[in-house]
């Protein structure tokens, strides 16, 4: 610390050099957050899945719905303890730009499926009772302002009811939330008998089935299990952990990781060559001082020290300012696109990794100017004072 | 006889420059006594800053041995160079040398940074030494806004802060003009004369040379005793 003066009235030397290398380094961080939360929302079910958690689906497409026989077939199957199932509804609240996830599901099975979501004991009761009710995450009802008790009008897309009519209408009996930031609540959830008696067509079906493994039952024989039961039916299966269902539900959108990626090290590449200019610019300037120093009694590694600290200094002053109103505006946006792209989150993960990421930045374009200073001869650099 | 601070025995050092070898010092042999006030004078290229450089442990002999305070300098590593030079030499250029971006009273700490003195005593010991020469006032002033003989006047107290026993100045008045090298010198004697520190002065100029207890003529690469005017 006793070095920081020294370090921090180094750095600000050429005030508007500094002042632009750290706004690219905060442009870079800036971006660096809001890919990383939007990141997060595409790959989001996978980082909150339970291992003890398995989906079966239609074996060639998530689209094809399985019979609603299957459910007793395979909670019967060694090592399942219990069994849910949900739909996918694909409607819209008032215009079609208000889209989100929602599901018939049966209640009990489901909340019992899901403990991390939390919904008052009474208002469950209330939902489980009243055929036409529906429970809606904390993030859909702070979006749309409902409160319990609105009777919420929902149009179809897909399924059309019995009387050819597309509106369905639920009346609002919770609202539940989820102690797991990184979860989303950003969803409606109905009664599936109220689905099932009032659609037109695929009657006796659901979307997908959800398992809880027994304990100390392996997943992987499980799974193989269930596909072997239902193997040359007219509806195969396939069973996979939450967490690959819901990397191959992300993948229908592109490989985001990989563009997220491909993007960051664009930029990230750009500012290792502007900020290690900057800092080589800098550490050339003023040979003769850091001969001074050197002559003083500071040792190489002290003059190694005191270069890199200054290139890693700024990189801290931009990239911690970046994430600061990445995460204000993350905030925003979250809040903005909840019903469309639920789960965009600057996890505590990624802001270590941008911290360390700075760090490592400030290392890479401070090493060459460090070494040099720490090379230095003091002879020649004072002969050119 | 007082007791020899610093001991040069048949030092010589030779420079490589391209495929020719250039001996800047011959088989010098100087004694420096504790106390001592030395000038050395002698034309461009005759070796002075080179001896000076030996003596603060900046560059190593080709042959022979620099002894200060009784360490061996040409047999120790660079990085011990550096802690022992951070405690027993101090240092005042021709230019000053004083980093911009510092006050006064931040150049002057800057020796103190490789102690373990707290924050606050560095402060109060770096104010001594301004006060000593003269420029307590001046402490929060950055070197753009001192004049020449101020700059230097916070350079000596950069070298004496850490209180070294030995002063190696390189021309510490050539930058100046005439009235404000005299009042360099006459600090330069002051720290002699009541703060016992042996100084050893390089210059061109003869005059600065008659503030010392005496003068050593450089040419060659040897070193004779010059004669009193």
């Amino acid at each position: 610390m006793k070095y920081f003066r020294l370090i921090w009235k180094n750095a600000w030397r050429k005030k508007i050099r500094t002042s632009l290398t750290i706004l690219s380094v905060f442009v870079a961080f800036l971006l660096f957050a809001l890919l990383s939360a939007i990141g997060f929302a595409f790959r989001g079910g996978v980082d909150v899945a339970d291992a003890e958690r398995l989906i079966v689906i239609d074996k060639i497409s998530l689209i094809n719905p399985i019979p609603i026989s299957y459910l007793n077939r395979i909670a019967a199957t060694e090592g399942v303890e219990f069994v849910t199932h949900a739909s996918w509804f694909g409607g819209y609240y008032q215009e079609p730009r208000n889209q989100f996830g929602q599901f018939p599901v049966n209640p009990q099975t489901y909340f019992n499926m899901y403990p991390e979501f939390n919904m008052p004991a009474e208002q469950f009761e209330a939902f489980k009772s009243n055929r036409s009710g529906a429970v809606v995450g904390q993030e859909l009802a702070d979006t749309y302002g409902w409160k319990i008790g609105d009777r919420i009008p929902i149009q179809a897309t897909i399924w059309t009811k019995a009387d050819g009519g597309r509106t369905w209408e639920f009346d609002l009996e919770g609202i539940f939330s989820t102690d797991d930031p990184r979860g989303s609540t950003a969803l409606m959830l109905f009664q599936y008998d109220y689905f099932e008696e009032a659609r037109a067509f695929a009657k006796g079906t659901v979307g997908w089935y959800i398992l809880r493994v027994a304990k100390g039952a392996d997943p992987v024989r499980v799974a193989n299990a269930i596909d072997l039961q239902f193997a040359n039916s007219p509806n195969e299966t396939k069973t996979s952990t939450e967490a690959a269902f819901a990397q191959s539900f992300t993948k229908q959108f592109g490989n985001i990781a990989l563009i997220v990626t491909l993007i960051l090290g664009a930029v990230f590449f750009t500012l290792l060559l502007v900020s290690g200019n900057t800092m080589s610019q800098s550490v050339r300037e003023r040979i003769p001082e850091l001969a001074v120093l050197k002559t003083l009694g500071f040792g190489d590694r002290g003059m190694l020290g005191i270069v890199l600290a200054e290139s890693i200094l700024i990189m801290l002053m931009g990239g911690l300012l970046g994430l600061g109103v990445g995460w204000v505006l993350v905030q925003g946006i979250a809040k903005g696109m909840a019903a469309f792209l639920p789960g965009v989150y600057l996890s505590p993960a990624a802001i270590a990794g941008g911290v360390a990421m700075m760090i490592g930045a400030g290392i890479l374009a401070g090493i060459f100017p460090a070494l040099t200073a720490m090379r230095l001869s003091i002879i020649d650099a004072l002969a050119r004072a | 006889m007082s007791e020899i601070l610093a001991r040069l025995e048949g030092v010589s050092r030779i420079y490589q420059k391209g495929k020719e070898r250039v001996e800047v010092l011959h088989e010098l042999d100087l004694q420096i006594p504790k106390g001592d006030f030395i000038a050395i004078m002698g034309p461009s290229g005759s070796g002075k800053t080179t001896l000076l450089n030996l003596l603060g442990g900046l560059d190593k002999p080709t042959a022979g041995t620099v002894t200060v305070g009784g360490a061996e300098l040409s047999s120790m590593s660079n990085n011990q160079l550096s802690h022992w030079r951070s405690t027993n030499i101090g240092f005042i250029f021709q230019f000053y040398n004083l980093l911009p971006v510092l006050t006064a009273l931040r150049n002057v700490e800057l020796p103190l940074l490789l102690t373990d003195f707290s924050s606050k005593e560095r402060v109060k010991r770096a104010s001594i030494a301004l006060d000593i020469v003269g420029l307590a006032d001046r402490a929060k002033h950055y070197p753009r806004e001192l004049s020449g003989g101020q700059e230097q006047r916070v350079a000596i107290a950069r070298a004496i802060v850490s209180d070294p026993s030995l002063l190696l100045c390189d021309e510490p008045t050539g930058d100046l003009d005439r009235e404000t090298a005299d009042e360099i010198l006459r600090l330069l004697q002051v720290l002699n004369r009541e703060h016992g520190k042996t100084i050893v002065m390089v210059t061109h100029d003869a005059q600065a040379a008659d503030f010392a207890n005496r003068s050593l003529h450089c040419d060659k690469g040897t070193l004779e005793a010059k004669e009193a005017a």
